[in-house]
């Protein structure tokens, strides 16, 4: 009965919007379809070159196949061993180095200068994708592995450093603080009541690294960092379609076999 | 000069946002003495025993453990005294990744240098301390489970055992009921009070629970707004001090009568046979 009254007044109810200024709002959707419509608008597509592209295009991918696992077998083989070292050590190199940079950009144990400092690697790092990262080594060091090396071992930090110092940030404290209570020194709370802690994102931050530094060794080796895109490059350069296809496949299968144990071992240490 | 094993003198703490969490406490906690701090939420308790063992750094005044200024400390210095306060946790504040007799052995932390306790190379009588303590609190057959494997009771068992393995004089003991069951609670507070009194240990606790404090311990201090306001024995908690400590409330149902507790600390002679973990049952 009551409730019957009470219904019949038939309240409102409205969830409050997102941005609550309505001027704000409704300048932000206006200005942001405005931009889409005029970007959208802009656009040039010229039909006809697209059109006459489509044949070329099918005898481009005609010419991968099949693919050649021959002629080239022992480059290929060469270079996807020299990509695996440049991945291995690179990633062990890149880690060794974000792990004090980690606990300096991690603001709940940093004091605020440690913190800036390592927060300006960590962003300098990130600012440059490898490619561009790549042309600047091979410039210093010269051609070969060793500059693919380092500019992997410089793009884990920005990588591996950011993401660790974020799961240092999101630690339990009151863990931490209980093995700070027992007297213990500094390297010991880290051991023992932060480590435990972070050590699954760890295992698990590290795998991930790994398959992208095979990845990325890939296309470092394009402009000159050595490793399995060295020998697709040469391939592309001689117009050798069918080894580049057979290029692509190795690198294709081995990054699967990277990204499926990576994710059994990160399903493990959870 | 005095024969208290803790006295706080003036102690003031104000956090950087300006709140005065301790308005100038001062407190004598004699050695063997478990005492209980009660008081309404904010009101300073766990910020005060903080402040002893410096994890909160006092504004002000000064903290004595025996005739050591603990407020003048340096670092190693502090860490060496912290060796003597065991601290109890609220929710445990065990590592969870960690196995349970890493969790005690990391009592001994500060008595061990860094590469030895990297390796988990213990000295064996600090090994052999950790299982007897686990015994004691009848979790020996839990030696290698991870923490977080454990049930509430188990767990706070275990904080028990890593307060316990630093051979402490005094105990700090933050809310150690505060998510566990109303038998489990009065379980682990019969536990801390035991031992504080086979080893002589003095205690503070931090306790939400009125009839709890009263139970078990043998002096209360009500702390209101970072001021002691309450300083005596149990059973002078009249609704008159409850309503100073907490506010008007009807707090007839809080009075403890003179209620004693038997059946529950005394064993019926049959039960003694039973092995410890199934005596222990009801923590699990």
């Amino acid at each position: 009965m009551t409730d019957a009254a009470v219904s019949s007044r038939g309240r409102q109810w409205k969830r409050p919007p997102f941005i609550t200024s309505p001027l704000l709002r409704w300048s932000l959707i206006t200005g942001g379809v405005l931009y889409l419509a005029l970007a959208f608008g802009t656009t040039e597509v010229n039909w006809t070159r697209v059109w006459e592209g489509l044949p070329r295009g099918k005898q481009f991918l005609l010419a991968f196949a099949p693919p050649d696992f021959t002629s080239r077998w022992d480059a290929i083989v060469d270079g996807v061993l020299e990509s695996l070292w440049m991945t291995a050590v690179s990633t062990v190199i890149g880690i060794l180095m974000s792990v004090p940079i980690a606990l300096g950009a991690a603001r709940n144990i940093a004091s605020p200068p440690v913190y800036y400092f390592c927060r300006t690697v960590i962003a300098v790092s990130r600012s440059f994708q490898e490619v561009i990262l790549a042309i600047f080594f091979v410039k210093l060091f010269g051609f070969g592995p060793f500059a693919g090396v380092v500019t992997l071992s410089v793009a884990t930090i920005g990588f591996f450093a950011k993401l660790l110092a974020e799961d240092i940030e999101d630690m339990d404290p009151r863990q931490a603080e209980a093995v700070r209570a027992t007297g213990g020194g500094w390297f010991q709370w880290l051991n023992y009541g932060i480590q435990p802690q972070v050590m699954p994102r760890f295992i698990g931050l590290s795998m991930y690294r790994l398959d992208i530094n095979f990845r990325e060794s890939a296309i470092v080796g394009i402009v000159g960092g050595g490793g399995i895109g060295a020998t697709l490059n040469t391939a592309f350069d001689r117009y050798e379609f069918d080894s580049a296809a057979a290029i692509l496949i190795v690198i294709i299968a081995i990054v699967m076999c990277v990204e499926y144990s990576s994710g059994y071992v990160r399903r493990w240490v959870q | 000069m005095t024969d208290a094993l803790l006295r706080l003198v003036k102690l003031v703490k104000q956090y950087p946002t300006g709140d005065l969490a301790l308005k100038g406490v001062d407190l004598e906690v004699p050695k063997g003495q478990v005492m209980a701090l009660i008081g309404p939420s904010g009101a300073g308790k766990s910020t005060l025993i903080r402040c002893i063992n410096r994890l909160v750094e006092p504004t002000g005044g000064q903290i004595f453990i025996g005739d050591r200024e603990i407020t003048r400390l340096g670092r190693s210095a502090l860490r060496r005294a912290r060796r003597q306060m065991g601290m109890i946790f609220q929710e445990y504040a065990l590592v969870e990744r960690l196995t349970v007799m890493e969790n005690v052995l990391s009592g001994r932390l500060g008595y061990v240098g860094f590469w030895r306790s990297y390796f988990r190379k213990f000295p064996a009588a600090d090994v052999e301390e950790a299982f007897r303590l686990l015994e004691r609190v009848g979790l020996d057959h839990m030696v290698d489970k991870r923490a977080d494997e454990l049930s509430g009771g188990q767990r706070q068992r275990v904080g028990i055992c890593r307060a316990l393995i630093q051979n402490p004089e005094l105990l700090l003991v933050d809310e150690p009921t505060a998510s566990l069951d109303p038998k489990t609670s009065r379980q682990i507070m019969r536990l801390i009070c035991e031992l504080c009194e086979e080893r002589g240990l003095a205690a503070i606790i931090n306790i939400h629970d009125v009839l709890l404090a009263q139970m078990f311990a043998q002096r209360i201090v009500g702390l209101k707004a970072g001021e002691v306001v309450y300083d005596g024995p149990p059973d002078g908690l009249k609704p008159n001090v409850l309503t100073e400590i907490y506010g008007e409330e009807d707090w007839s149902a809080t009075i403890q009568e003179d209620e004693d507790e038997e059946g529950e600390a005394v064993q019926a002679p049959g039960e003694i046979a039973v092995p410890s973990d199934e005596r222990m049952a009801g923590l699990t």
